[in-house]
């Protein structure tokens, strides 16, 4: 390029550092939150891993579990419970401002429609935990 | 005539995986990432679980909760590349990557549910 100013009526942006969301802690907490999702995707595998070694018998699933109780895997999935309660939180959170329910003319509270969320999410853990310890 | 964008379809697929995965993970990754193998409560028999998984009850909602999930990390993680890091410049790989990493992943859960003795 000869003329630095060429293409400059139509191309000029102001850099955004790639470190923008350092800026203040509502960025920090909305990257944090997307961040969530790469340990979802973490889980699933984890979830995969288990399917395939019951499959394969009890001495695999013994091994896999073995694993598990590596301290790597033991940081790596409290770290994957804290985002995805973050995630979980923050997901409730948004329901109220993503619908807006109106029962006679009124607006539903933020409360009403974040509160059953928070319902289902405990009858739903402990559905499931009750089906797996009862064995 | 306009491109119709598949858009709304993946934003869809995006927020049903926000769902499963608020609602199921958080509870999952607590006993099978640490309870059981810290010895918190006793982990359930190897006999118990895979009687569990033999169910096909059982075996359509893992296969829900590992596919949407996977979508719902898909979307995500895409747009944080976008915005986070700016490269929008590679664009195409980072789709294909993120889409193409969740029908993978799906594909795979199919396969190993389905071949469950």
């Amino acid at each position: 390029m000869n003329n630095p100013t060429e293409y400059l009526p139509r191309s000029y942006h102001t850099r955004v550092s790639t470190y923008w969301w350092l800026a203040r802690w509502a960025y920090v907490k909305f990257i944090l939150r997307e961040a969530s999702s790469v340990f979802v995707a973490w889980i699933v595998v984890v979830t995969l891993l288990q399917i395939r070694a019951l499959t394969r018998g009890p001495a695999d699933y013994a091994e896999l579990q073995n694993s598990l109780r590596s301290p790597l895997l033991l940081t790596l999935n409290a770290v994957s419970l804290a985002f995805v309660i973050f995630h979980a939180v923050t997901w409730f959170n948004l329901a109220p401002k993503a619908m807006v329910i109106r029962l006679r003319g009124k607006r539903l509270s933020s409360l009403a429609i974040a509160a059953p969320n928070y319902v289902a999410w405990v009858v739903i853990s402990a559905a499931i935990a009750w089906i797996l310890l009862r064995g | 005539m306009h491109k119709r964008s598949n858009e709304p379809f993946l934003w869809m697929l995006f927020s049903a995986g926000g769902v499963v995965s608020a609602m199921l993970m958080p509870i999952h990754v607590l006993l099978f990432g640490l309870a059981f193998p810290l010895g918190w409560v006793d982990a359930p028999s190897y006999e118990h679980l895979l009687a569990l998984v033999r169910h096909p009850l059982t075996r359509v909602y893992l296969f829900i909760l590992c596919s949407l999930a996977l979508f719902h990390w898909a979307h995500r993680f895409r747009f944080t590349l976008y915005d986070g890091l700016q490269i929008k410049h590679l664009n195409e790989l980072i789709n294909t990557f993120c889409y193409g990493g969740a029908i993978l992943g799906t594909a795979v859960a199919a396969y190993l549910l389905w071949r469950i003795p």
